[in-house]
Protein backbone atom coordinates (compact mmCIF):
# COMPACT_ATOMS: atom_id res chain seq x y z
CA UNK A 1 0.00 0.00 0.00
CA UNK A 2 1.28 3.42 -0.87
CA UNK A 3 1.56 5.62 2.19
CA UNK A 4 0.79 9.29 1.66
CA UNK A 5 2.98 10.11 4.62
CA UNK A 6 6.56 9.35 3.82
CA UNK A 7 8.45 9.04 7.05
CA UNK A 8 7.23 7.31 10.09
CA UNK A 9 9.38 8.19 13.08
CA UNK A 10 6.84 7.07 15.65
CA UNK A 11 6.92 3.43 14.61
CA UNK A 12 10.42 3.18 15.98
CA UNK A 13 9.40 4.39 19.38
CA UNK A 14 6.95 1.52 19.87
CA UNK A 15 3.49 2.97 20.39
CA UNK A 16 1.89 3.69 17.01
CA UNK A 17 -0.45 6.07 18.78
CA UNK A 18 2.39 8.54 19.03
CA UNK A 19 1.96 8.94 15.30
CA UNK A 20 -1.65 10.13 15.52
CA UNK A 21 -0.57 13.69 16.15
CA UNK A 22 1.03 13.86 12.71
CA UNK A 23 -2.31 13.20 11.05
CA UNK A 24 -4.41 15.77 12.89
CA UNK A 25 -4.26 18.33 10.08
CA UNK A 26 -5.37 15.75 7.52
CA UNK A 27 -8.06 14.45 9.87
CA UNK A 28 -9.43 17.96 10.27
CA UNK A 29 -9.48 18.45 6.51
CA UNK A 30 -11.30 15.18 5.93
CA UNK A 31 -13.69 15.92 8.80
CA UNK A 32 -14.33 19.37 7.38
CA UNK A 33 -15.29 17.90 4.03
CA UNK A 34 -17.75 15.55 5.71
CA UNK A 35 -19.33 17.93 8.21
CA UNK A 36 -18.96 21.16 6.19
CA UNK A 37 -18.67 22.99 9.46
CA UNK A 38 -15.58 23.84 11.47
CA UNK A 39 -16.77 23.17 14.98
CA UNK A 40 -18.53 19.91 14.04
CA UNK A 41 -15.34 18.90 12.24
CA UNK A 42 -13.26 19.44 15.35
CA UNK A 43 -15.75 17.54 17.48
CA UNK A 44 -15.54 14.71 14.99
CA UNK A 45 -11.74 14.74 15.13
CA UNK A 46 -11.88 14.67 18.90
CA UNK A 47 -14.21 11.64 18.93
CA UNK A 48 -11.99 9.96 16.37
CA UNK A 49 -8.89 10.47 18.50
CA UNK A 50 -10.56 8.88 21.51
CA UNK A 51 -11.79 5.92 19.46
CA UNK A 52 -8.48 5.44 17.70
CA UNK A 53 -6.71 5.48 21.03
CA UNK A 54 -8.80 2.65 22.44
CA UNK A 55 -8.91 0.67 19.19
CA UNK A 56 -5.20 0.79 18.49
CA UNK A 57 -5.01 -3.02 18.63
CA UNK A 58 -6.91 -3.08 15.32
CA UNK A 59 -4.17 -1.04 13.65
CA UNK A 60 -1.53 -3.10 11.91
CA UNK A 61 1.82 -1.41 12.40
CA UNK A 62 3.51 -0.65 9.13
CA UNK A 63 0.24 -0.10 7.29
CA UNK A 64 -1.27 3.24 6.38
CA UNK A 65 -2.23 4.93 9.61
CA UNK A 66 -3.89 7.84 7.87
CA UNK A 67 -6.27 5.51 6.04
CA UNK A 68 -6.98 3.72 9.31
CA UNK A 69 -7.74 6.99 11.09
CA UNK A 70 -9.89 8.20 8.20
CA UNK A 71 -11.89 4.97 8.38
CA UNK A 72 -12.62 5.52 12.06
CA UNK A 73 -13.42 9.15 11.38
CA UNK A 74 -15.93 8.44 8.65
CA UNK A 75 -17.57 5.63 10.63
CA UNK A 76 -17.91 8.02 13.54
CA UNK A 77 -19.35 10.64 11.25
CA UNK A 78 -21.96 8.35 9.71
CA UNK A 79 -23.06 6.80 12.99
CA UNK A 80 -23.26 10.23 14.61
CA UNK A 81 -25.11 11.66 11.67
CA UNK A 82 -27.89 9.15 12.01
CA UNK A 83 -28.45 10.57 15.46
CA UNK A 84 -28.32 14.19 14.34
CA UNK A 85 -30.02 14.01 10.98
CA UNK A 86 -31.94 17.21 11.41
CA UNK A 87 -28.82 19.28 12.01
CA UNK A 88 -27.31 18.03 8.78
CA UNK A 89 -30.40 18.89 6.83
CA UNK A 90 -30.13 22.41 8.17
CA UNK A 91 -26.60 22.62 6.86
CA UNK A 92 -27.83 21.44 3.48
CA UNK A 93 -30.45 24.15 3.46
CA UNK A 94 -27.90 26.85 4.16
CA UNK A 95 -25.62 25.55 1.43
CA UNK A 96 -28.42 25.33 -1.09
CA UNK A 97 -29.32 28.95 -0.42
CA UNK A 98 -25.79 30.11 -1.04
CA UNK A 99 -25.53 28.55 -4.44
CA UNK A 100 -28.24 30.56 -6.10
CA UNK A 101 -25.98 33.09 -7.76
CA UNK A 102 -24.06 32.34 -10.89
CA UNK A 103 -20.38 31.75 -10.13
CA UNK A 104 -17.13 31.89 -12.07
CA UNK A 105 -17.24 35.60 -12.78
CA UNK A 106 -13.50 36.08 -13.06
CA UNK A 107 -12.83 33.23 -15.43
CA UNK A 108 -11.57 30.91 -12.72
CA UNK A 109 -13.65 28.89 -10.36
CA UNK A 110 -13.92 31.17 -7.37
CA UNK A 111 -13.03 29.25 -4.23
CA UNK A 112 -16.18 30.24 -2.42
CA UNK A 113 -18.40 29.14 -5.27
CA UNK A 114 -16.49 25.93 -5.51
CA UNK A 115 -16.91 25.25 -1.81
CA UNK A 116 -20.63 25.89 -1.99
CA UNK A 117 -20.99 23.52 -4.91
CA UNK A 118 -18.78 20.94 -3.26
CA UNK A 119 -20.83 21.06 -0.07
CA UNK A 120 -23.93 20.26 -2.14
CA UNK A 121 -22.60 16.93 -3.37
CA UNK A 122 -23.95 13.71 -1.91
CA UNK A 123 -21.79 12.55 1.00
CA UNK A 124 -20.37 9.58 -0.83
CA UNK A 125 -19.22 11.66 -3.78
CA UNK A 126 -17.82 14.36 -1.53
CA UNK A 127 -15.76 11.94 0.47
CA UNK A 128 -14.51 10.10 -2.61
CA UNK A 129 -13.39 13.37 -4.19
CA UNK A 130 -11.80 14.51 -0.93
CA UNK A 131 -9.87 11.30 -0.46
CA UNK A 132 -8.66 10.98 -4.04
CA UNK A 133 -8.54 14.60 -5.20
CA UNK A 134 -7.81 16.33 -1.90
CA UNK A 135 -5.71 14.01 0.21
CA UNK A 136 -4.06 12.21 -2.68
CA UNK A 137 -5.16 8.72 -1.70
CA UNK A 138 -4.98 6.10 -4.41
CA UNK A 139 -8.31 4.67 -5.54
CA UNK A 140 -7.35 1.54 -3.61
CA UNK A 141 -6.72 3.42 -0.38
CA UNK A 142 -9.94 5.38 -0.76
CA UNK A 143 -11.84 2.16 -1.38
CA UNK A 144 -10.35 0.59 1.72
CA UNK A 145 -11.14 3.67 3.79
CA UNK A 146 -14.77 3.67 2.70
CA UNK A 147 -15.14 -0.11 2.78
CA UNK A 148 -16.24 -0.35 -0.86
CA UNK A 149 -14.87 -1.70 -4.13
CA UNK A 150 -12.30 0.27 -6.12
CA UNK A 151 -14.75 0.55 -9.02
CA UNK A 152 -17.29 2.12 -6.68
CA UNK A 153 -14.82 4.82 -5.68
CA UNK A 154 -13.97 5.50 -9.31
CA UNK A 155 -17.60 5.93 -10.24
CA UNK A 156 -18.25 8.16 -7.21
CA UNK A 157 -15.33 10.35 -8.22
CA UNK A 158 -16.63 10.58 -11.77
CA UNK A 159 -20.18 11.29 -10.74
CA UNK A 160 -18.92 13.86 -8.23
CA UNK A 161 -16.97 15.70 -10.92
CA UNK A 162 -20.00 15.71 -13.20
CA UNK A 163 -22.24 16.96 -10.44
CA UNK A 164 -19.77 19.74 -9.66
CA UNK A 165 -19.83 20.76 -13.30
CA UNK A 166 -23.60 20.93 -13.20
CA UNK A 167 -23.70 22.87 -9.97
CA UNK A 168 -21.15 25.34 -11.27
CA UNK A 169 -23.13 25.75 -14.48
CA UNK A 170 -20.28 24.28 -16.42
CA UNK A 171 -21.96 21.22 -17.82
CA UNK A 172 -21.53 20.13 -21.40
CA UNK A 173 -24.27 22.51 -22.56
CA UNK A 174 -21.95 25.29 -21.59
CA UNK A 175 -20.03 25.77 -24.79
CA UNK A 176 -17.86 28.57 -23.49
CA UNK A 177 -14.21 28.06 -22.94
CA UNK A 178 -13.29 28.62 -19.32
CA UNK A 179 -11.05 31.52 -20.27
CA UNK A 180 -13.99 33.35 -21.85
CA UNK A 181 -15.78 33.43 -18.56
CA UNK A 182 -14.70 36.94 -17.66
CA UNK A 183 -16.09 38.23 -20.94
CA UNK A 184 -19.32 36.43 -20.34
CA UNK A 185 -19.48 37.75 -16.82
CA UNK A 186 -19.37 41.28 -18.20
CA UNK A 187 -22.08 40.49 -20.73
CA UNK A 188 -24.03 38.77 -17.98
CA UNK A 189 -23.86 41.72 -15.64
CA UNK A 190 -24.87 44.09 -18.44
CA UNK A 191 -27.96 42.10 -19.23
CA UNK A 192 -28.68 41.80 -15.55
CA UNK A 193 -28.70 45.55 -15.11
CA UNK A 194 -29.91 46.55 -18.57
CA UNK A 195 -32.23 43.79 -19.71
CA UNK A 196 -35.55 42.54 -18.43
CA UNK A 197 -36.25 45.83 -16.75
CA UNK A 198 -39.78 46.38 -18.03
CA UNK B 1 -10.97 18.81 -29.91
CA UNK B 2 -12.09 22.05 -28.33
CA UNK B 3 -14.70 20.28 -26.23
CA UNK B 4 -12.06 17.92 -24.91
CA UNK B 5 -9.70 20.74 -24.07
CA UNK B 6 -12.48 22.52 -22.30
CA UNK B 7 -13.34 19.46 -20.29
CA UNK B 8 -9.77 18.80 -19.30
CA UNK B 9 -9.32 22.44 -18.34
CA UNK B 10 -12.40 22.18 -16.20
CA UNK B 11 -11.19 18.95 -14.67
CA UNK B 12 -7.84 20.50 -13.94
CA UNK B 13 -9.57 23.34 -12.12
CA UNK B 14 -11.70 20.90 -10.16
CA UNK B 15 -8.61 18.99 -9.13
CA UNK B 16 -6.77 22.18 -8.20
CA UNK B 17 -9.70 23.39 -6.13
CA UNK B 18 -10.12 20.07 -4.36
CA UNK B 19 -6.46 20.21 -3.38
CA UNK B 20 -6.73 23.84 -2.33
CA UNK B 21 -9.80 23.33 -0.15
CA UNK B 22 -8.22 20.30 1.50
CA UNK B 23 -4.80 21.87 1.96
CA UNK B 24 -6.33 25.02 3.37
CA UNK B 25 -7.57 23.06 6.37
CA UNK B 26 -4.48 20.85 6.61
CA UNK B 27 -2.31 23.96 6.87
CA UNK B 28 -4.40 25.56 9.60
CA UNK B 29 -2.84 25.39 13.04
CA UNK B 30 -4.25 22.38 14.86
CA UNK B 31 -6.20 23.41 17.97
CA UNK B 32 -4.23 22.80 21.18
CA UNK B 33 -7.04 20.75 22.62
CA UNK B 34 -6.07 17.77 20.45
CA UNK B 35 -2.51 17.62 21.70
CA UNK B 36 -3.87 18.04 25.22
CA UNK B 37 -6.34 15.22 24.65
CA UNK B 38 -3.62 12.90 23.36
CA UNK B 39 -1.44 13.74 26.34
CA UNK B 40 -4.34 13.06 28.67
CA UNK B 41 -5.12 9.71 27.04
CA UNK B 42 -1.49 8.72 27.33
CA UNK B 43 -1.45 9.69 30.95
CA UNK B 44 -4.60 7.70 31.73
CA UNK B 45 -3.12 4.68 30.00
CA UNK B 46 0.11 4.93 31.93
CA UNK B 47 -1.82 5.19 35.17
CA UNK B 48 -4.28 2.35 34.54
CA UNK B 49 -2.30 -0.22 32.56
CA UNK B 50 0.84 -0.19 34.73
CA UNK B 51 -0.49 -0.20 38.27
CA UNK B 52 2.70 -1.79 39.57
CA UNK B 53 5.04 0.51 37.68
CA UNK B 54 4.82 3.17 40.32
CA UNK B 55 8.54 3.91 40.29
CA UNK B 56 8.45 4.66 36.56
CA UNK B 57 7.63 8.28 37.06
CA UNK B 58 8.40 9.72 33.63
CA UNK B 59 5.00 9.09 32.04
CA UNK B 60 2.82 9.68 35.02
CA UNK B 61 3.35 13.37 35.35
Amino acid sequence: MKAPVGDDPASKSGDPRDEIIQHLGAMRAFAMSLTRDGSSADDLVQDTIVKAWSKIATFEPGTNMRAWLFTILRNTFYSGRRRAKREVEDVDGVMAGGLAEKPAHDGRLAMRDFEFAFAKLPDEQREALTLVGGSGFSYEEAAETCGVAVGTIKSRVNRGRKKLAELLHLSEDDSMDMTDKSTMAVIGSQSATGGFRA
Amino acid sequence: MARQEQNSSFEAQIEANLKKVYEKTVQEPVPDRFAALLAQLKEQDAASSDPDAGDDGENSQ
